[in-house]
């Protein structure tokens, strides 16, 4: 009964954060600056005639909430609608988005090992150099703007080095995908070890730990068998909403190495006011947004029996 | 990962101290001490102070070779490498990298403090909203903070600056500061629930006091740290965002003078003139780690389950 409860309350607030953000997206996109039709007809006269078809043809002379209504209905038989070119929105997302994915699964991969490395290093020795060393290394890379950051691995890796493909995806996964994914799993670097180390720490000093300890354990098997297991919680659910992040698109690193993913897409999309196309990708992002979180509750649970248990 | 809002550092590991020890003097020199013991936290605090100088009086610093207007540019000089009186060469515009990269702290700690202070202030309103409100107040806020971290923050920023008309210090911060707060609020939220539960407050409500002295005398002022905290972090994560949406053509434009913008021309000539981004670059990041690092610092000598 309260399991149904609170699932049903999920749900609404699923669907109100879904309708909330669509709509809000739907109207600051079509209450941007500029005109969509005269954009399209570039230097070219249309005559009277023209724009009132088009503007028919796209709902441009309806108001606001029908275009909206209108969206939505089509968005629930699967239809995206076409950008102002005529070409369909969910063709050019499915084109785009599985570059996004390797490159997101890529950069997640490398930040997890990574991060794993490195915090449970600076855990076990923490107050000393190597972890003050650590910290500073790891949060220092994250100060650096993204874009200085790719520029450079480019400059070094790619064209100094010649170890890594400059930019591109001709050289398909993994070479092409490399460099920008470890310019993006430096970036998250810092919050994932920052994160291991502090639950780290916290079950470190735990009594089940001393207890695991006293009855004689290794401590290879107290630490990976006893302090991993209960680390690793808060690691997972971050770990999670940060693959939700990471599959929304890289804009910068997408632009910087010419990966023609989903981020680039917006930001192009935006920038030449496709309309459709950003409502499209966005009404995308909201999904995987809300499906993360669900996903990233259901995980809490399934690793915390304490949660569980209500 | 690239999108501005993301990289707002998400330390989830900011908890709240679960001792309400009434801090006495024994404890308040415990906590100087380990903060004297700390040298990571005296160089942060050093850099952000010569920072803090170069943002409120510029003038004698840019000076300080002998060629201190940032105005004062020569095209003949476009990308130049150093020379006497100019040790860091020229930018594209054939500026003086030194001078200009003197100016643009002004802008950049102003948009950090600005977009943080605003965040901050949304984040602690709505926290303890949630926090406090009841079952209805707090699903509500839940909800309007994930319509705000769900929303593209790339389309936020470019539509709302477009709709302010002008791209300014003020604001490139208030748009950064209005998308910027749900993960300070998520974490007031917990924070101010868990103090509530605290034995203390349950006294203050055997007692009979108002709803509103329990929140401001017993409550919020110790909910409120951890939020604090992350805003030390939030303002280095806005600096850079700053300098991501300026990038990307969106933030702040000239003639305003800011690190974003000259890191932003200096990567467009990175191949054939590396140097013009060397020293912007470096300021920022320094900047923002000094930042963050304090806020670290604070945080590990704040935490008990630290000391060992």
């Amino acid at each position: 009964m309260a399991l149904g409860l609170s699932l049903l309350q999920r749900l609404v607030g699923f669907a109100i954060v879904f309708f909330g953000v669509t709509f809000i997206i739907y109207f600051t996109v079509f209450s941007m600056p500029g005109d969509p039709i005269r954009a399209l007809a570039g230097d070219r006269q249309l005559s009277q005639s023209v724009v009132d078809a088009l503007n028919s043809r796209y709902l441009l002379d309806q108001p606001l909430w029908v275009q909206y209504t209108n969206y939505i209905g089509n968005l629930l038989t699967g239809d995206l609608g076409v950008d102002l070119r005529g070409r369909p929105v969910a063709g050019q997302l499915a084109a785009r988005w599985p570059i996004t994915i390797i490159l997101a699964l890529t950069a997640w991969t490398i930040q997890i090992i990574l991060g794993l490395a490195v915090g449970i290093v600076s855990a076990l020795k923490r107050g000393t150099v190597i972890d003050r060393g650590l910290l500073v290394i790891s949060i220092g890379l994250s100060c650096i703007p993204v874009f200085v950051l790719g520029i450079t691995a480019q400059i070094v890796f790619g064209v100094r080095l010649d170890w890594l493909p400059v930019a591109g995806i001709r050289e398909g996964w993994p070479l092409a995908y490399l460099l920008p994914s470890l310019v993006i799993a430096m970036f998250g670097l810092a919050s994932v070890s920052r994160l291991v180390r502090g639950s780290m720490i916290e079950n470190l000093d735990a009594d089940y730990v001393r207890t695991a300890r006293a009855k004689g354990l290794g401590e290879s098997r107290v630490i990976g068998l006893h302090v991993m297991r209960n680390s690793l919680i808060p690691t997972a659910t971050f770990l999670a909403t940060d693959l939700g992040f990471l599959l929304g698109g890289a804009v910068v690193i997408e632009g910087i190495f010419n990966l023609p993913g989903v981020g680039n897409l917006l930001f192009l999309a935006i920038r030449d006011h496709e309309a459709t196309l950003v409502v499209g990708i966005s009404t995308a992002l909201i999904i995987i947004f809300l499906l993360t979180s669900l996903i990233v509750d259901a995980l809490h649970a399934l690793l915390d029996p304490r949660i569980r248990r209500g | 990962m690239a999108d501005p809002q993301n990289q707002t550092p998400r330390t989830a590991k900011i908890t709240v101290p679960k001792t309400m020890a009434i801090p006495t003097a024994a404890r308040r020199e415990g906590s100087w001490r380990r903060l004297v013991r700390r040298p990571l936290l005296w160089m942060g605090a050093v850099v952000l102070l010569v920072m803090g100088a170069f943002a409120v009086a510029p003038g004698p610093f840019a000076a300080l070779f002998g060629n201190g207007d940032p105005r004062a540019c020569d095209l003949a000089d476009s990308a130049k490498r150093a020379s006497a009186g100019h040790p860091f060469g020229f930018d594209v515009q054939g500026c003086d990298i030194w001078a200009n990269a003197v100016y643009g702290a002004q802008s950049s700690l102003a948009v950090g403090f600005l977009a943080t202070a605003i965040a901050l202030l949304i984040a602690l309103l709505l926290g303890t909203l949630a926090g406090m409100g009841g079952r209805a107040a707090d699903w509500v806020v839940s909800r309007v903070t994930e319509v705000f971290l769900g929303f593209p923050f790339l389309l936020a920023a470019i539509v709302v600056l477009n709709m302010l008309g002008a791209r300014n210090v003020l604001t490139v911060g208030v748009v950064l500061g209005v998308f910027g707060w749900p993960m300070m609020a998520r974490l007031m939220r917990g924070s101010v629930r868990s103090v509530a539960k605290a034995d203390h407050v349950l006294a203050a409500r055997t007692m009979g006091l108002g709803t509103g002295r329990i929140m401001s005398r017993y409550v919020l002022p110790n909910a409120v740290q951890p939020v604090l905290l992350l805003a030390t972090l939030t303002i280095g994560a806005v600096i850079v965002a700053e300098s991501t949406l300026t990038y990307l053509g969106v933030g702040l434009s000239s003639p305003a003078i800011s690190w974003g913008l000259q890191i932003a021309a200096g990567s467009r000539v990175f191949q054939s003139a590396p140097h013009v981004l060397v020293l912007p670059s470096v300021l920022l990041a320094m900047t923002v780690l000094a930042i963050v690092t304090i806020g670290e610092e604070l945080r590990s000598v704040f935490d008990p389950r630290e000391r060992s």
